[in-house]
């Protein structure tokens, strides 16, 4: 275990071996049940990593922010459903932003919620990037995630929800989030994006455009609902197969779309 | 707590109503320790310098074990022993052949073949858990991949991979046949009497019993020569005496300190983690810790196997049902274990709660490439149960009939003749449904809410009926090609009316030692002398004048008579006083050996209890 | 395997250990530490036995790096209660039957002592959703949920 205390000597330690520590939920499994995995630990105490900074045009959040700690923050309300969609109280305690990231089906609830708010990456180094490429690409990344950034959403403009069989803390069968700009009572922007559909969360680009212009209505979504998963890889694993995924994910997004703001 | 109601007014006249403890509420006697977290499961006896055994497993469910190179993983930080099959002093065993049921067909480690992913073929002892963790992944085995069956009527067809050695038909044998018979009546002459017949398939998956405390032991050298043990078994003397025959030591050189469980739910019975924590301490001379994590508890762990269960009926159009046939597939996984005896006890439980005059049975213990099955909560009980309710519900639709009234019908009544030729008594499945109909708002006829457990027997009830037997499928016919079905077989011999079963017989203690040990504590057989019958059962032991048994023989190959069967479901041939007219036109052959099975604790001084006989 | 020192309190009392580097806090409690109250069931961070408090909340010990806790305050059921004693939740425990094999009570008091001390008037919604991380498989979660309402002084609380 290396213990690297601030920003600035990042960039020797995290090596192709190192394996950056968050809150360990992933991470202390691999170590416990796979020590011959991760030969070396890195942990990072610079405090910048659990700030979170919200300004009028955009909200930062250091990537060792805790989902507890996002839940807690009232200017942060419209992403509390998505970060208590994690695990228990104890994995909030400990699971962060910058781990979610890097989570791998079917976690990443939290990381489908930044998707749909296109997010921006922020590397150790200063280099940004989209947090599509990002998820696109993670698996080859190395280097350390220092915060993540998005513009703040429309008032009402968020929706979250979590389809999982054991309620509360269930993993994922599925989770939804959508980032809707509506102009008076036509959606002129939309953001959809899904989490454990695929191998990192997935955005459901035809049915964003299909909602472009209509209203939130059963006439309105009709379109979207039927191309919900277009683009979507939805996997097999023992909470439900691929088949059953795509048969209710458009259930499940209009109900996501139908509900009251 | 609050959530139990007693109902008193049910039989209250035959029960004392002065118990000082039952049905009251009391504190437990271990709960203290419990909520100050000073209650000590076996993993919670710290010792200096504990080494950590783990297992390299299969990743295949049907494998032949080509080679294994562990050179690289000797030479790695913290390893202090590879322990291979051959280490194993006595790798081959059955959990039953304590009590004589079955053959031995089981290793420790397995040495040639694996046949279910995660058999163990090695294990490795280090100095931290990680240690052990990073040396077998270390380990090449070269794999030869077999075909597998996952499938127990797939594993049956004649063609089917050959899953565990000793049982090449892919069943247990319960000689001659390859499957327990049952057979009361004639269901062919029921079907072809009935208004309807009502056929159904069901099953239940493998359930994981998931205990929160994983399955594991500690073992260290103690004083004397002898290895303590630490232990989360469900089954203590169990999982002492198999220690002692896969380690092939005597039993008084093990000393197991259990029955502080962190959950068992009968997955905790299959003794698997003690001898490999004992072989480990033996082989090291130090403590030796061998414990599950959650991914072997859910992969390794034998769940409560899956079943299959063919149930038809011949029904009256009046909801009477007059025959009831049933084909049961129990799945044992790649070894037997508990599966076995699952075969009997679920036979013995059939055809359900309810007096039908005409019922076959074929139950199969099946071998496949999954994991071993073995016991969970009412095993070999609960997924035929299941399957006799959803059917008994299809019944009723089936003739328009109220489900209630269907099952207040068909209910047994005291002094009703069981398909297994034994009185129902006790009875109170007439009771319990008019007072979970009441619960439900279900309505109910004025003369079914009039109807009791204790009265509607009558002569026809109380008969042995003539039964149609056949010989179909003796052990080996299927895989043959002989046999092509798996039910029951019209008849092609009768047994005359009033014939009763036979009894078990006793079986020998396999380990002269544990005799000893059986004896010492005072669990013996007792002289036939009187005729109460007495719960608990208990370690059995041959009478002193008997000769001892030699010990074991390395794999002893001859089958168990036909009609042994665990002790557990044994029962005493002497019955309490009945309070029905015996109708008993031949008398039951007598037992065969000189000194029978018996259930019961006796020691001087204390109480048996007395089970089963609501009347006095 | 290399070693590095690790302090914390651990229920009050200063605690100094030498640690593998990558060791969990369940283990070094365990058998660093000596106390035996954190339980094993998992370490994948699934069932929640070994739930213990640091700075007052929640965590699972098998999913903290041990050397994290430095300067940190640790707390366990095995030192809730300091004498002959018992805490109201502990009591509220015993008398409601909320513990059977007792493997998972001690997870299950940390993660309710972690809502009480912040929420001592918890609505039966809040008290599930606190236990949520902590699985057990005998007793039955309703004695569990009844017995910490109870302990906040709302028996029977809806
Ligand atoms: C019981 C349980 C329930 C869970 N339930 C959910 C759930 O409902 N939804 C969900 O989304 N997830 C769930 N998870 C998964 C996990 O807890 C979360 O995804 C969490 O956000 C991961 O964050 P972490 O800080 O713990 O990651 P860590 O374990 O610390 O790290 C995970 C991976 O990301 C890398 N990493 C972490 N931080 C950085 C960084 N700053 N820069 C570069 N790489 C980094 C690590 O090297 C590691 O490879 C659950 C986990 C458990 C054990
Ligand atoms: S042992 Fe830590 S959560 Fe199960
Ligand atoms: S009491 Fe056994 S797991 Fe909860």
């Amino acid at each position: 275990m290396t213990t690297v205390r601030t920003l600035a000597t990042v960039a020797e330690a995290v090596s192709e071996r190192g394996h950056v520590l968050g809150g360990g939920t992933l991470l202390m499994r691999e170590v416990n049940y796979r020590p011959e995995t991760v030969t070396e630990i890195l942990r990072i105490t610079d405090a910048s990593l659990k700030e979170i900074r919200i300004e009028m045009s955009r909200i930062t959040l250091g990537a060792g922010v805790t989902m507890a700690a996002v839940a807690a923050r009232a200017e942060l309300a419209a992403l509390a459903p998505s970060a208590r969609s994690v695990g228990g109280p104890a994995i909030r305690n400990m699971a962060t932003v910058g781990g979610n990231l890097f989570a791998p089906h079917p976690y990443g609830d939290f990381a489908a919620a930044l998707l749909a708010l296109d997010a921006r990456v922020h590397w150790a180094g200063g280099r940004e990037e989209e947090i599509e490429s990002f998820l696109a690409g993670r698996d080859r990344a190395s280097g350390l995630v220092t915060a993540v950034s998005f513009v703040p959403p429309a008032r009402g403009g968020f929706r979250f929800r979590k389809v999982s069989r054991t309620k509360p803390k269930g993993v994922s069968l599925m989770s939804i989030a959508a980032n809707l700009t509506l102009s008076g009572s036509r959606v002129e922007r939309a953001r959809i994006a899904f989490g454990a559909m695929g191998p990192t969360p997935l955005r459901a680009k035809a049915a964003e455009t299909a909602l472009e212009g209509k209203t939130l209505d059963e006439a309105g979504i009709a379109r979207a609902l039927t191309v919900a998963t277009d683009g979507l890889a939805p996997p097999d694993d023992a909470l439900a197969s691929s088949w059953y995924r795509d048969r209710v994910a458009p259930v499940h997004l209009s109900r996501l779309l139908l509900e009251r703001s | 707590m609050s959530s139990i109601e007693f109902r008193k007014d049910l039989f209250a006249d035959e029960r004392d109503d002065n118990l000082n403890e039952i049905g009251k509420p009391k504190l437990r006697q271990d709960i203290e320790g419990h909520v100050r977290g000073r209650t000590a499961y076996y993993d919670d006896h710290l010792f200096d310098g504990l080494l950590h055994m783990r297992c390299v497993r299969s990743p295949h469910h049907h494998a032949r074990v080509r080679s294994i190179d562990s050179a690289g993983a000797e030479r790695m930080a913290g390893v202090r022993r590879v322990v291979r099959a051959s280490d194993v002093p006595h790798n081959i065993n059955t959990l039953l052949s304590l009590i004589g049921f079955g053959r031995d067909d089981e290793q420790l480690i397995a040495d040639r073949k694996v046949a279910y992913k995660g058999e163990p073929v090695l294990a490795i002892i280090a100095e931290t858990e990680a240690q052990a963790r990073a040396a077998c992944a270390a380990v090449r085995v070269d794999w030869e991949v077999l075909p597998h069956v996952l499938d127990v009527e797939e594993a049956l067809t004649p063609g089917a991979p050959v899953v565990n050695e000793e049982y090449p038909n892919n069943c247990f044998d319960y000689a001659p046949y390859d499957h327990v018979k049952l057979r009361f009546g004639d269901v062919e002459a029921g079907f072809a009497q009935a208004d309807r017949i009502v056929e159904a398939t069901y099953e239940m998956s493998p359930i994981e019993q998931a205990p929160i405390e994983t399955c594991g032991a500690i073992a260290a050298p103690e004083t004397s020569g002898r290895y303590v043990c630490h232990t989360g078994t469900q089954a203590l003397f169990f999982s002492l005496g198999t220690t002692a025959k896969l380690l092939d030591m005597p039993s008084s050189k093990l000393h197991f300190i259990g029955g502080t469980v962190g959950g068992g739910f009968g997955g905790k019975v299959d003794s698997l983690t003690e001898p490999m924590a004992v072989l480990g301490a033996v082989l090291t001379g130090k403590p030796v810790k061998f414990q599950w994590d959650r991914e072997e508890e859910m992969q390794v762990g034998a769940p409560r196997g899956a079943e299959r269960w063919i149930i038809k009926d011949g029904v009256m159009a009046d909801g009477r049902i007059v025959a009831r046939q049933f084909t049961g597939f129990f799945d044992a996984g790649a070894y037997t274990r508990l599966s076995s005896y699952a075969g009997t006890k679920g036979t013995g439980h059939l055809p359900g709660p309810y007096s039908i005059p005409n019922v076959a049975s074929n139950v199969f213990c099946v071998y496949t490439n999954r994991t071993p099955a073995t016991a969970m909560r009412g095993f070999g009980i609960t997924g035929v149960d299941f399957a006799i309710e959803c059917h008994m519900d299809r019944v009723a639709e089936a003739v328009g009939a109220d489900p209630i009234h269907l099952r207040i019908l068909n209910a047994y009544r005291d002094g009703d003749m069981k398909a297994h030729r034994r009185r129902a008594k006790n009875c109170a499945l007439v009771e319990c449904c008019q007072v979970a109909a009441g619960k439900a708002g279900w309505r109910v006829s004025p003369e079914d809410m009039a109807a009791s457990s204790k009265t509607g027997t009558t002569a026809d009830r109380q008969a042995i009926p003539e039964t149609a037997l056949d010989e179909d499928g003796r052990i080996g016919d299927r895989k043959a090609g002989r046999m092509p079905s798996a039910r029951p077989a019209k008849g092609t011999k009768r047994l005359p009316a009033g014939t009763h079963g036979r009894d078990h017989k006793a079986v020998p203690v396999q380990r002269p030692d544990m005799q000893q040990l059986a004896e010492r504590v005072g669990h013996r057989v007792a002289p036939e002398r009187d005729a109460a019958p007495a719960a608990s059962p208990t370690v059995p032991a041959r009478a002193p004048d008997t000769p001892t048994p030699a010990t074991a023989p390395s794999r002893p190959t001859a089958a168990p008579p036909a009609t042994s069967s665990p002790p557990a479901e044994a029962r005493p041939a002497a019955a309490p006083p009945q309070p029905m007219p015996q109708l008993q036109p031949a008398q039951p052959k007598p037992y065969e050996p000189d000194t029978p099975f018996r259930q019961g604790v006796r020691r001087p001084g204390v109480s048996r209890f007395l089970s089963g006989s609501r009347r006095r | 395997m290399a070693q590095t020192p690790v302090r914390f309190t651990l229920n009050g009392r200063e605690t100094g250990l030498f640690v593998e580097e990558a060791a969990n806090l369940l283990d070094v409690l365990r058998r660093g530490a000596g106390d035996i109250s954190p339980k094993y069931g998992c370490g994948q961070g699934t069932c929640g036995a070994c739930t213990v408090l640091i700075d007052g909340a929640p965590h699972l010990g098998c999913l903290t790096l041990a050397a994290t806790v430095e300067g940190r305050e640790v707390r366990t059921t095995g030192g809730m209660a300091d004498g002959p004693g018992l805490t109201a939740l502990q009591t509220a425990f015993m008398e409601g039957f909320a513990a059977q094999c007792g493997f998972c009570t001690p997870g299950m008091l940390m993660a309710a002592k972690a809502l009480l001390d912040r929420n001592p008037q918890p609505t039966r919604d809040e008290v599930i959703e606190a236990i949520s991380g902590n699985l057990c498989r005998c007793t039955g979660y309703e004695p569990i949920v009844d017995a910490i309402l109870a302990a906040s002084g709302q028996r029977g609380a809806a």
